[in-house]
């Protein structure tokens, strides 16, 4: 198979001697009686754009506080660009914000709220607001620059936002659910919108969200995190394809897990026992030891349905369509096996059949070794 | 619920609370001496009011009373607002909240004694303030005033999206600049209303100013209280009329103001 190649350059965390742009050492918030942000390490490439997700609560927002200047840390370091930020005062740093409320101020104007950064920074009135005006041609909102954010709709104040944010060409942008506040369909298309500004612009962001597609879409890493510490950092890819803990699989996206132990290990196969699918045969994997309790986790897409026994499957079980929904673009099948267990699957309808499997058809399921995920956490 | 109760609910609860006040408005317009004789319609007392240099005298002083009272009160009642609600945790927080609304329920008799002994006291060792005057009762004024214009300012900085003040400082401003920048703009429209307020409370106070006042400085209630003691004089109830105009005025201001800042849902 024939790809372009992504230069090396653009994916700095593959290569061994690169410097982060942005460190964050051994990162705690404590509040009067819980933990927000527990010992959290992370590395941050110039130019990325990346994504912090999880369910509220898990301490990304705080976490993006701290990097702001908002919240002082109770320990560990937020180095960026050389420099120890950890205690330095929000107006001090490199750094801007665009907040989740966009907070643009009530009594100016677009164009004050967007040269305000500028004009504290000591730049002439009229250099400001001609930045300004070119940071709102950008953002295509220069024809309401005399607006006040009360006339404007969702999607422009975003934009406002943005361009206030970026005016004063921070080294680091920080985005706090940048698009929550916007419908679905504006929300997709601002999401191509912000990755091509960032690009253009060669800043680093760092986005805090809660939206899987979100953050899949936009993120060139996604840091996944749940109770102040982050779980698994990876590309988007990695991610989905090779979660590193049961939490992770079944939070990104949809997924079948399946408990199980190490059964044997040889140099060129492993077999794992599972209590619902029986033995599994798998290409082996380093790490693992007889008899250890590993789970095993199946993407709906990676399972192939067809009506004969595929041919030489090891992996392959029976069922019967019990339920299905076509979506469109694929259709969901819930597939029961023989012993009870309700397995989900999706086949994508590229190709699809006239006579597509249908609802209580019995069924064989296969996986591809390499399809099936072992977790150890 | 269309039937007649509401209609007359509301009805008797307006008739209940402003017939005296109309009927006062009426009379001031009696020409007769006879407080309670309809004698004609004329504006006479108003006239003979304005020939009044005690009232005229004492309606001058309440007002620069009630301006300089009400201004500094907007100032004092600001910054506390601004402490109690923005540095979060220190201690005694709680009960400095506590202590702000204080002066809003103290009996007026107590304020007023508690502030002439501290008065005297004050005289007798620091020399300052030298007799009791105009300088005493807007300092009486002030005190019980910045409560008020306290609890005002406080709901207002609760309800105020604090990441406003947030981004001011992430994109440069130091805290004294935000406070200018943004957080005096935002609510400035709610220091207004607390600044009426003030001015009409203290332009009302009659228990408080007499307590702390001293020859010369008598406030406008002080000069209609000791007046309506010898038999209430049909220019008393001009000077009244003028006053309610004043307060009806100011205080439809003061909620048009708070009602916009409702609406902008800030």
């Amino acid at each position: 198979m024939q790809k372009p190649a992504i230069a090396a350059d653009t994916r700095p965390w593959l290569s061994a001697g690169a410097q982060p742009f942005i460190s964050v050492q051994g990162l705690v918030k404590q509040f009067a009686d819980f933990t927000a942000v527990s010992d959290v390490d992370l590395d941050i490439y110039k130019g990325e754009l990346f994504c912090l997700l999880g369910e509220s609560g898990c301490g990304k927002s705080t976490l993006l506080r701290m990097l702001a200047g908002f919240e002082i840390p109770t320990q560990g370091r937020i180095v960026i660009d050389g420099e120890d930020m950890a205690r330095v005062p929000p107006d001090r740093r490199p750094t801007n914000m665009m907040f989740q409320s966009y907070a643009l101020f009530p009594h100016m104007s677009v164009e004050k709220n967007v040269a305000y950064g500028l004009l504290r920074e000591g730049l002439g009135k009229r250099e400001a607001y001609a930045r300004a005006g070119e940071m709102l041609k950008m953002v295509k909102l220069e024809k309401l620059a005399r607006r006040k954010p009360d006339q404007l709709s969702g999607g422009q104040r975003q934009r406002v936002a943005l361009a206030r944010a970026l005016v004063k060409r921070p080294k680091l942008l920080l985005l706090d659910e940048p698009l929550g506040a916007l419908d679905k369909k504006l929300r997709e298309e601002t999401q191509f919108e912000l990755i091509k500004i960032q690009e253009s612009l060669g800043v680093t962001f760092i986005v805090v969200t809660h939206d899987q597609d979100e953050a899949m879409t936009l993120a060139t890493r996604i840091g996944v995190m749940k109770d102040g510490i982050i779980k698994q950092i990876g590309e988007p890819h990695e991610i989905y394809e090779r979660p590193n803990s049961r939490f992770v699989a079944d939070f990104i996206g949809t997924v079948n897990l399946f408990d199980g132990k190490v059964d044997a290990v040889a140099p060129d196969l492993m077999r794992i026992e599972t209590a619902e699918l029986g033995p599994v045969l798998l290409p082996p994997q380093t790490g693992l030891t007889r008899g250890q309790q590993v789970w095993g986790a199946v993407r709906p897409e990676r399972f192939a349905l067809s009506r004969q026994k595929p041919d030489g499957a090891h992996n392959a079980w029976r069922g019967v369509v019990e339920d299905l929904g076509y979506i469109g673009h694929m259709t969901q099948y819930r597939i029961r096996l023989e012993n009870g267990r309700l397995i989900r699957a999706s086949q994508s309808n590229r190709l699809r059949d006239e006579d597509p499997i249908s609802w209580d058809e019995p069924v064989w399921i296969s996986v591809q070794p390499a399809a099936f995920r072992v977790l150890t956490e | 619920m269309r039937g007649w109760f509401l209609p007359v609910a509301v009805l008797l609860g307006f008739i209940f609370l402003y017939a005296p006040i109309i009927s006062l408005v009426v009379f001031s317009f009696n020409d007769s001496r006879l407080v309670t004789v309809w004698g004609g319609f004329s504006t006479r007392w108003y006239g003979e009011l304005l020939n009044d240099r005690q009232i005229m005298g004492a309606a001058w002083v309440s007002l620069k009373v009630a301006f300089f009272s009400a201004t500094l009160a907007t100032v004092i009642g600001t910054l506390g607002a601004f402490v109690l609600t923005r540095f979060s945790r220190f201690t005694g927080r709680l009960l400095l909240t506590g202590m702000i609304t204080a002066p809003l329920v103290m009996p007026e008799v107590i304020t007023g004694l508690s502030l002439l002994l501290l008065f005297i006291s004050m005289e007798l060792t620091l020399g300052w303030p030298a007799g009791r005057g105009m300088v005493t009762v807007i300092i009486a004024h002030t005190t019980f005033c910045a409560a008020f214009v306290a609890v005002i300012a406080q709901s207002r900085l609760r309800s105020m999206d604090e990441s406003l003040e947030e981004a001011a400082r992430d994109l440069g401003a130091g805290p004294v600049r935000v406070f200018f920048d943004v957080t005096l703009p935002v609510i400035a429209p709610a220091l207004v209303s607390g600044w009426l307020l003030a001015f009409t409370l203290s332009l009302d106070d009659l228990v408080i100013a007499s307590f702390v006042t001293g020859p010369g400085a008598s406030t406008l209630p002080m000069v209609i209280f000791s007046k309506v003691r010898l038999g209430v004089s049909p220019d008393v109830n001009a000077l009244a009329t003028i006053i309610i105009g004043f307060v009806f005025v100011a205080v439809l201001a003061a909620g048009w103001l708070m009602r916009k800042q409702m609406s902008k849902g800030l």
